[in-house]
């Protein structure tokens, strides 16, 4: 038992009972060493045992989950970005992708490396004073309003600024619906069936309340592959 | 983006969560830290590891068990970090630099979770789940079996400085609090999306014919144990706004509630075992009134969206996910720097400038609205103490609270107490400010700048973890001094938190009296807030007007 403390007859009764500097500095040693014992043990439970026990259980019930959300070019589950018979994953559900030119429904701008390296996640962490940021936000206005032929002042806010993780996979419903001519005329389909896509593709908030409504672009621009123009 | 209805109503289903938790986990903790009785696991685990779980130790045998428990605990994440190129599972991850392993070490047994580092590339697997998930749940720990020892102190009377015994409380804090809510809410998180493998970061091609890496890694886990823990070490640089982290919007309340539901829970702990219900209920009072303060001021700041930039592009959206939005954002914002968490779903550096200055000002508060587990109630009862002192010399009568009387002594380890964390955070700001190393991490230009080392010291000794991101912190001028900060600020202020607790065990309860102050009162409430706001207030005007305060008027 070498973590007792001994009471003692001969100590006053008074909180911070004097010891001596030896007697202090074995007592702190006989701490470390249980410490040491009590840490190792813990890291066997805590490091080892419950992130494998979760592993398990993650695999086995929610296999598609547990692996990152990933699709095939066809729009199906898979657990694995080997893929399956349906082809290999081409993107996980959760995490936008890069896309550019006119017959694309574009994400928004991204800080993570050269734009949605999921290797280098990230904001561009200026401030709301700063101007290069403001000059950046000038610069994309322009130029979302010249891609998508709208007039600059309805640019939503989502298409000029960068995200928190540089992975947001989500753009607004005006963002979206914004860019429903461009594309629309760049695959050469009938805007509106383009339009009822992006209405399909609208999440509102969770409960009513929760977060903000949006649209998945991955799964916006899956759709809009397999629809025959 | 978000409109002030839809703010409100998330805040409001905040609230009804947390009201719901308040009362179950608040009793049940009160069991786990006075039922006599061993679990059978835990009593084999004493008899194997040759520790007494039963010697009632004197405040000063308990603090060498939190130094030495922390201090091996430091050198062994340490080891892990600089070794864990040749440990298994390290998804081709380089030893870290013995700076940066340092500030690790130190961050996360501090329950600071101070990152320098990008885990998607900078940790592997088996140090993200062996080192800093079990700090996770260790740092958590210690903080909660410090302030059960404060609460020992209070409750007991002529008990000759004993305030419990520290093993057990440690081993009781995981095996019967932490570990159990964080199996449930790991399961729960996956099934919303976050991801559980062992899998290295695999290439695949995207719809669009780019290249992209599949992330691999036990996130879930760490998840969990992030937010309970109220630890706030993300897994990947973009911590709980990276959708691997954070999916969806019922994720994100649920990561709010789970990092606030310990430390609100705690005062109806403490109310039980100090057997008064009534001042628990004061305390998450005063708690609560400061955290909805901080809440409405960040998210009117994000939903107005004041400044050029937010102006510019229509909203403040810069460093926001579009699932959550400015007033998820805020939320999350205000809650994670009332709580020592420091995750964050938004990026704090590109806030606005009174959004920023609010979330500077909730870790300077101290970390008490609620605070991280443990250590946000015992800061809180160290201002409860000095509200108490200044009360009772306006009235002229000797200060007393839960029939302990507050003496030269006490009076001195609470002043120690509350100049100790502002004395780390000014001295290392002047420093980091006055030197060249320092200036040179500043990213962006002006008052901001100063904002940003203000944020990072802040951060650090009020061992909350989140950063005005855009500072460059991988450099071994930060690394080593927001790690000494780190330090000083967990162990300075336990260390006397433990002495004042010794003191009030030694004492002998004195019964209430006709001039006794009422310590559960609305009366006394506002005066403690007040004593809070006042305090904070003088010591930290003059560098929060050179900071936020300048960037938000100019």
């Amino acid at each position: 038992m070498t973590t007792s403390d001994v009471p003692s007859s001969s100590i006053p009764a008074r909180g911070g009972a004097p010891r001596t500097l030896g007697s202090s500095v074995i007592a702190f040693t006989r701490q470390t060493w249980a410490g040491l014992r009590v840490l190792l043990a813990l890291t066997v439970l805590l490091g080892i045992a419950y992130p494998l026990a979760v592993t398990g259980v993650g695999q086995l019930v929610f296999p598609w989950q547990a692996n990152g959300s990933l699709l095939t070019a066809d729009g199906s589950h898979v657990a694995s970005p080997a893929g399956n018979a349906h082809g290999p994953a081409i993107g996980s559900a959760l995490i936008g992708q890069s896309f550019s030119g006119s017959t694309w429904f574009h994400p928004r701008p991204s800080a993570a490396g050269t734009g949605y390296d999921t290797l280098a996640s990230g904001g561009s962490n200026l401030g709301p004073t700063n101007p290069t940021l403001l000059a950046t936000v000038q610069e994309r206005r322009a130029q979302v309003a010249a891609e998508d032929g709208v007039d600059p002042s309805t640019v939503p806010p989502d298409a000029v600024t960068a995200s928190a993780s540089g992975l947001d996979p989500d753009i607004s419903p005006a963002y979206a619906r914004e860019q429903v001519a461009r594309v629309a005329a760049a695959r050469g389909l009938p805007v509106a069936r383009v339009a009822a896509l992006v209405e399909q593709h609208v999440r509102g908030r969770t409960l009513g309340v929760l977060g903000e409504p949006r649209v998945d672009v991955l799964a916006l621009n899956l759709a809009l592959t397999t629809m025959a123009p | 983006m978000s409109t002030p209805w839809i703010a409100v109503a998330q805040i409001l289903v905040l609230v009804v969560a947390l009201a719901a938790v308040h009362v179950p986990l608040g009793g049940y903790m009160a069991r786990v830290f006075t039922s006599a009785r061993h679990l059978r696991v835990e009593r084999a685990g004493y008899r194997a590891l040759r520790v007494d779980p039963d010697a009632d130790q004197r405040w000063s045998t308990y603090l060498m068990s939190v130094l030495g428990f922390s201090m091996v605990s430091v050198l062994f994440l340490y080891g892990l970090e600089r070794l864990q190129n040749h440990l298994p599972l390290s998804i081709g991850a380089p030893a870290m630099d013995p700076a940066g392993a340092w500030n690790t070490a130190v961050s996360f047994v501090t329950n600071t979770d101070w990152q320098w580092y990008s885990g998607e590339t900078a940790a592997g697997h088996l140090l993200q789940m062996a080192g800093f998930a079990v700090q996770n749940f260790l740092s958590a720990a210690v903080g909660i079996a410090v302030v059960v020892a404060l609460i020992r102190g209070l409750a007991r009377s002529g008990a000759d400085g004993r305030v419990g015994n520290f093993w057990s409380d440690l081993v009781r804090t995981v095996v019967r609090i932490l570990l159990p809510l964080s199996v449930v809410v790991a399961v729960v998180l996956i099934a919303m999306g976050v991801i559980q493998n062992l899998s290295a970061h695999t290439e695949l091609t995207t719809l669009a014919g780019g290249t992209q890496h599949v992330l691999g890694g036990p996130v879930a886990s760490q998840e969990a144990i992030k937010e309970i823990g109220t630890n706030g070490g993300g897994f990947f640089n973009a911590n709980s706004a990276h959708p691997f982290e954070n999916p969806t919007p019922l994720s994100n309340l649920l990561e709010i509630v789970l990092l606030l539901a310990i430390p609100f829970s705690l005062p109806r702990t403490f109310g039980i075992m100090v057997g008064d219900r009534r001042q628990g209920w004061a305390i998450a009072g005063v708690m609560g009134t400061l955290w909805a303060g901080a809440v409405g001021l960040l998210t009117w700041a994000e939903l107005a969206g004041p400044g050029v930039v937010p102006a510019a592009a229509g909203a403040a959206m810069e460093g926001k996910e579009t699932r959550f939005g400015t007033a998820a954002s805020a939320l999350f914002a205000a809650s994670t720097t009332s709580t020592s968490t420091g995750a964050v779903n938004s990026m704090h550096d590109s806030l606005t400038a009174a959004g920023g200055g609010v979330a500077i000002f909730n870790m300077q508060l101290g970390e008490i609205s609620p605070g991280g587990t443990g250590s946000g109630l015992y800061g809180m009862l160290v201002l409860v103490i000095v509200a108490v002192f200044i009360a009772g010399l306006m009235v002229g009568r000797t200060p007393e609270y839960l029939g302990k009387k507050i003496g030269r002594r006490e009076i001195t380890l609470v002043a120690l107490y509350v100049l100790a964390t502002p004395a780390i955070v000014l001295t290392g700001t002047a420093v980091a400010i006055a030197t060249h190393a320092g200036q040179a991490g500043i990213l962006n230009p002006g008052s901001h700048g100063l904002s940003e080392v203000l944020y990072a010291f802040t951060s650090a000794a009020n061992n909350n973890g989140s950063a005005f991101a855009g500072l460059t912190v991988s450099t071994p001028f930060y690394n080593t001094l927001l790690g000494l900060a780190m330090l000083l600020g967990r162990f300075v202020p336990m260390a006397l938190v433990l002495a004042l607790a010794g003191r009030f065990a030694t004492q002998r309860t004195v019964p209430p009296s006709a001039g006794t102050l009422p310590t559960h009162r609305p009366l006394f409430a506002g005066l403690l807030i007040a004593v809070a706001l006042v305090v904070v207030g003088l010591t930290y005007i003059p560098v929060l007007a050179l900071g936020p305060i300048a960037e938000a008027l100019s």
